[in-house]
């Protein structure tokens, strides 16, 4: 599984999406080209209705463009059927959710092994330990989702998401359902994960803080990269924002 | 509100309709048993009227006391004297004499008896076929005269009996050889279906029946203006004690009143497997719309908030289950016209030909089927609707809000649970005790109690404790119904009844607690168990599916691809027809079939299967109530099988303790008596040491009709008994006035060794017997009655004695030698057959197999029920569960891996459903074995494993369609959804 040259892990070329068709179809997104670089932390900013969130699924083998062509890890998923862009999640993706999603019925480390469970590897204890340990869990590891807060079940996501060393991790609105206090650990999570570990991430988000955090930043309107910033401050980034709305 | 309750209906369609499966198949066996009895009953009747139409008044004999069906002996015949004295009264036009047997053995090309399961084989005699007394007509031929023989349509067509040939028909005695003269329909074009009609002149009839010189009956045409009853009156007076009259109207009823007495049981028989899918069914509703509004609390919250009262929000409630209740009842109504036409073909198939002259249909039927339907769709709603309104308002608003654990306070509840139990079982005590003569009203009172009952246990604050009053109040009313002496057959099932629900309900209930530690005992048997399964299936199921499917959609050389289409085909056609309709469906519609699939492999997948086992204990409440409706259909088939092992135990037990003989001869079809001439003839086969023969009957013994028989001298050879009184020797030593009773009989009458019993026979003649033995029976009953005479005493008193078995003892025992010896000896009654012991064990039980086949299919159909209870569940859990599922596919959950984690929650509530089911059906079965004296206890253990694999079956099934549904979900809906 040869991988980009360049350092991209995922590269998408003049991608669109349709929905719907005859008149009340809707271009999502119109012709977007963007490689995601390893061991950056990439955030997709946009209003709603931007394509944003069309971006993100599209680029993990969520949903399928109309036309273009999606690489991830030097693979080209467009094409994949069912089982093996099931597969490829498995080995390269890592989600973590607006709603945590986790399984209710299962505690803690149990949830965060659940990649490890489905995918019938055997867990690497050490490993484990040391992703709880990064999310800050250590103590909490028996309980279940509903004896959790929201920032620590959004940290159980997290591990989940890291714990099969997915080749990019994609985060949904992550503090979407959070407060700002907690919001702002859980965006600390993943910068840290990024810098310590350099893991590559997408993060989509409509909170200028939380694009903040990132190396790059790629705006969409419309169904279209309209802008792109590299570290820039929450105040740029907002500022970024407003004029897009203009 | 209703139009909201309905628009509300119509937008979850598919879960309405799952919901509407269980009273639409209840109710389809309510109203398939009133429409197939009623069309039996009216065929009967069609078919008795016709037999009399030509007659004014019908002279038959008369015993001295009323004759039960089936004891082995008949009416007392006429002398043919009689006759002439009819004839010679002034009002009579016509009078004809006839005789008629029961008995009467065509023998097929094939030279075996004809015979269709328990159909009669009537013989009859045709004095004059052109006269009005006869019902039949001509299609080819003539009437019989001389050493000939009429036969019916349907027997001649299916034994390719033709008019010139000759036939051997075997009635009293040896098989003779008759020339079939004719083929005859009544004129109605009636069948009774299976049996087989042979008609004969008078003297070659009576010769064959033995009656020479006798009549059976004496069919009366008054002239024309003189009234039936004034005939009857006039006939009255001619007639000897053991003679009665009728008008033709009135012997017609009483043919048909041994067949009406015999479709009434088969009514109410069905009509208790109609009301058990019911009340399976009533679970499978209650729980569904326990978790529709468990889903739907944000709506009934929003509609609290804009201003709908508790009262409005319950009312929308009982609307839906109302329009639920109609709709479906009215659709099994009408599926139960297709269940009656199944059930003919049915009992067909099994050998219990039922006549058939049109389906009936009459407004009783659509009363009660859409009565029950209604009422039971209706109760079952009424608990999840209470729960309905216990949703506050602010729950509109909030995110993942639930309904509150438990409705009402403490205290209240507590009270209003056991006011109403206390209720229930009061008027249920009174309905079964204080109106034991009328069933219709003590059924409806108890079902009324029991409801109350069940509704109070249901209010219990605590689900355990009211589960436990529940089971507690069931195992005392079985306890009661089954221990309690002295109580009437019809209260005796009433408590039973009630009682086994009672149970159910409870046990259901309670089930609830044990659901975490059950499922996660069957997790790895529900792993393994599929595992295996599906290994067995792979050659049959899954490969074919694929190898179709790859021929038709998928990639490769044309070549290839055929070859693999046509192995699929060849491995299983019934998959092909499958992949043809998926053919149709991709051209006709814009549906593509799933391509590509993984080459099919089977492994026991610990990580899905985990997170399914999981699953079964997230909900315990609702896993219990699924896993109930299969637990009362496996209690009910593990009760048969159990007791069916306890009978087949128990008669296996006494045949190897009593008999000492090496063959048994019985009719052909194990249970007719036969005449005592084959016996006979058997005896004179080379090797024969000894012979006893049992005749059994009913007489009339201090004052009530009794289960007799009589036996010969050999039977000492043959039969060794435990004597309690007396001896072996008492069994050939009987003489003319000698009679032995069984200890039980014994004791109520307080009988010792020389105590005088008074016997009365048929034919209204009393001889008194001193009793010179008591016996004390083995569990599984013996060959003898409450009273045994000798065969000397019976045969001078019952004109036509048969024999129901005859035992032998050979030289050298049981050997092939004999064995042919005892066959030629037989050659020409050719209705009855020698057998060993162990045949004639097996023959025995071979009966009951097709009473439990007709038993095992009618539970079937709860056991249906709770299938689509399963399915159901399993829909609406995947509908909840949209999100997780969603989120499993993004994180890298395959298809398969989806679909088997459904399957896998699926078996283990169908194995929960059967472990359950099993217990109870083995202590209820218990309970019944310990009460019945003739009957031992003895394991089913093939059955048990027939109903854990069918259970796993069941689950496998139910969970193909939500499994497929969850497995399509689009991984995007974990983040879109909502």
């Amino acid at each position: 599984m040869g991988e980009s040259q360049d350092g991209a892990v995922v590269v998408a070329r003049d991608v669109n999406r349709r929905y719907g068709e005859g008149e009340t179809a809707v271009d999502a997104l119109r012709g977007v080209s963007v490689d995601i670089d390893r061991g950056r932390l990439t955030a997709v900013m946009g209003p709603s209705g931007s394509g944003k969130s069309t971006l993100m699924h599209i680029l993990a083998g969520l949903d399928k463009p109309t036309s273009g062509t999606v690489e991830v890890a030097g693979t080209e998923i467009t094409t994949l059927g069912d089982n093996d862009l099931t597969k490829l999640r498995r080995e390269h993706i890592g989600f973590v959710f607006q709603f945590f999603n986790l399984l209710p019925m299962l505690n803690a480390r149990e949830n965060i092994t659940l990649p490890l469970t489905i995918s019938g590897a055997k867990p690497d204890d050490g490993w484990v330990d040391q992703v709880v340990k990064d999310v800050g869990l250590t103590d909490r590891l028996s309980h279940r989702p509903s004896e959790l807060s929201g920032g620590q079940q959004q940290r159980v996501a997290i591990a989940r998401a890291l714990v099969s060393q997915p080749t990019v991790l994609f985060a949904d609105e992550p503090t979407g359902n959070l407060d700002s206090t907690t919001g702002h650990e859980i965006l600390q999570l993943i910068r840290a994960s990024v810098d310590t570990r350099g893991q590559t991430t997408v993060m989509v988000t409509h909170e200028g803080r939380a694009a903040a955090i990132a190396d790059r930043i790629l705006f969409l309107a419309d169904g279209l990269i309209v802008r792109e910033m590299h570290g820039a401050s929450a105040h740029e980034v907002i500022q970024a924002m407003e004029e897009l709305d203009k | 509100m209703t139009r909201f309750a309905i628009r509300g209906l119509l937008s979850r369609k598919l879960r309405t309709a799952l919901t509407a499966v269980a009273i639409v198949l209840g109710v389809a066996m309510i109203s398939g048993t009133y429409v197939l009895t009623d069309s039996i009953d009216q065929a009967f009747d069609r078919i008795f009227t016709d037999i009399r139409k030509g007659s004014s008044a019908v002279i038959s004999g008369k015993s001295a006391f009323d004759l039960s069906e089936g004891s082995g002996v008949t009416e007392p015949t006429l002398d043919e004297e009689l006759l002439g004295d009819v004839r010679a009264l002034p009002s009579v036009a016509e009078a004809e004499g006839s005789v008629d047997s029961d008995a009467t053995q065509l023998i097929g090309d094939d030279g075996k008896v004809v015979v269709s399961g328990g159909a009669p084989n009537l013989g009859f005699s045709i004095a004059d076929g052109d006269s009005g007394f006869n019902p039949l007509t001509l299609i080819e031929g003539d009437w019989p005269g001389p050493n000939e023989v009429a036969i019916d349509k349907e027997t001649a067509a299916a034994e390719n009996f033709e008019v010139g040939e000759t036939v051997g028909v075997q009635a009293e005695g040896a098989v003779e050889r008759l020339r079939v003269s004719a083929i005859v329909q009544f004129s109605s074009g009636l069948t009774i279906g299976g049996a087989t009609l042979a008609g004969f002149d008078l003297p070659t009839a009576q010769r064959l029946f033995k009656k020479v010189g006798r009549l059976d009956e004496i069919a009366v045409a008054a002239k024309p203006d003189v009234p039936d009853a004034e005939l009857v009156r006039e006939l009255e007076r001619i007639l000897p004690r053991t003679a009665q009259v009728k008008t033709g109207g009135e012997q017609a009823q009483a043919d048909s009143a041994e067949t009406s007495e015999f479709i009434s049981f088969l009514q109410a028989f069905l009509l208790a497997f109609g009301g058990i899918a019911l009340f399976v069914g009533s679970f499978v509703i209650a729980n569904s719309l326990s978790i529709t509004i468990a889903q739907r609390t944000r709506e009934f919250a929003t509609l609290r908030t804009i201003g709908a009262t508790n009262r409005q929000v319950l009312g929308s409630i009982i609307v839906e289950a109302l329009v639920v209740g109609v709709v479906a009842s009215v659709v099994g109504l009408f599926l139960g016209l297709l269940l009656a036409k199944g059930l003919f073909q049915l009992f067909d198939a099994v050998g219990f030909t039922l006549p058939n002259s049109g389906l009936v249909f009459e407004p009783r039927t659509i009363l009660v089927a859409l009565a029950a339907g209604v009422l039971v769709t209706l109760l079952a709603s009424f608990y999840p609707g209470v729960r309905a309104t216990m949703v506050p308002p602010i729950a509109a608003v909030r995110e993942g809000a639930t309904i509150p654990g438990e409705p009402l306070d403490g205290v209240k509840s507590m009270l209003t649970g056991a006011l109403t139990t206390g209720v229930g079982v009061i008027v249920g005590v009174l309905a079964i005790t204080a109106t034991p003569g009328n069933t219709l009203v003590s059924s409806l009172l108890a079902v009324l109690g029991l409801i109350l009952t069940l509704l109070g246990c249901a209010l219990f604050p605590s689900r355990t404790l009211g589960a436990i009053v529940a089971c507690a109040l069931g195992f005392g009313a079985l306890v009661y119904g089954l221990f309690v002496p002295g109580l009437g057959t019809t209260s005796v099932l009433l408590w039973m009844g009630v009682g086994v629900l009672l149970v159910f309900f409870g046990v259901a209930r309670v089930t609830t607690r044990l659901i975490p530690s059950l499922s996660a005992f069957m997790s790895p048997i529900a792993r393994w168990s599929v595992f295996g399964l599906l290994v067995l299936f792979w050659p049959f199921f899954t490969l074919p599916y694929w190898l179709l499917r790859y021929g038709s959609w998928g990639p490769g050389p044309a070549g290839k691809r055929a070859l693999a289409f046509v192995g699929g085909g060849l491995l299983n056609p019934l998959i092909l027809a499958i992949v043809l309709v998926m053919w149709l469906r991709k051209a006709v519609s814009r549906w593509e079939p799933e391509w590509p699939a993984e080459f099919p492999g089977v492994i026991p997948d610990r990580s899905t299967t985990r997170i399914g086992g999981e699953n079964a204990r997230r909900n315990p409440q609702r896993t219990a109530s699924t896993a109930a409706a299969l637990m009362i259909g496996l209690a009910l088939v593990t009760l048969v099988a159990t007791l069916a092992a306890g009978i087949i135990a128990s008669f296996e037990g006494s045949v190897n303790e009593l008999f000492t003989g090496d063959y048994a001869i019985t009719a052909e079809n194990n249970f007719s008596p036969i005449p005592i001439d084959a016996a006979q003839a058997a005896g004179t086969a080379l090797g024969v040491t000894a012979i006893g023969n049992v005749r059994t009957g009913e007489t009339l013994v201090f004052g009530k009709p009794v289960f007799s028989t009589a036996v010969d001298p050999g039977m000492q050879q043959v039969i060794s008994m435990k004597w309690k009184e007396g001896s072996q020797e008492v069994l050939s030593s009987l003489g003319a006035g000698g009679a032995f009773v069984d200890d039980a009989y014994a004791d109520d009458h307080d009988l010792q060794l020389g105590s005088p019993i008074e016997v009365t026979f048929p034919n209204g003649s009393a001889r008194a017997f001193v009793v010179k033995g008591i016996f004390d029976p083995p569990t599984g009953g013996s060959p003898f009655g409450n009273v045994t005479v000798a065969v000397a005493a019976w045969d001078s008193e019952i004109p036509q004695p048969r024999n129901i078995f005859s035992f032998l003892k050979m030289e050298g025992g049981a050997t092939d030698a004999n064995q042919a010896a005892l066959d030629a000896a037989l050659a020409d009654f050719p209705n009855a057959k020698a057998q060993t012991r162990q045949k004639f064990i097996d023959n025995q039980i071979s009966g009951l197999s097709s009473v439990l086949n007709i038993l095992y299919v009618l539970l079937a159909l709860s056991v249906i029920v709770s299938l689509f209870g399963i399915v159901n569940t399993l829909v609406l859990t995947v509908f909840e569960r949209t999100r997780e599922i969603g989120m499993l596919r993004a994180i890298g959950m395959t298809r398969r891996q989806v679909r088997r984690m459904i399957r896998h929650e699926s078996v283990i509530t169908a194995l929960i459903g059967a472990l359950l089911g099993i217990v109870l059906g083995i202590v209820l079965a218990a309970l019944l074995i310990a009460r019945v004296d003739f009957l031992v206890f003895s394991f089913p253990t093939t059955q048990v494993i027939v109903f854990v694999i069918a259970a796993i079956v069941v689950g496998l099934i139910a969970a193909i369609f939500p499994a497929r549904r969850a497995a399509k979900l689009d991984p995007l809906r974990a983040i879109a959804y909502e």
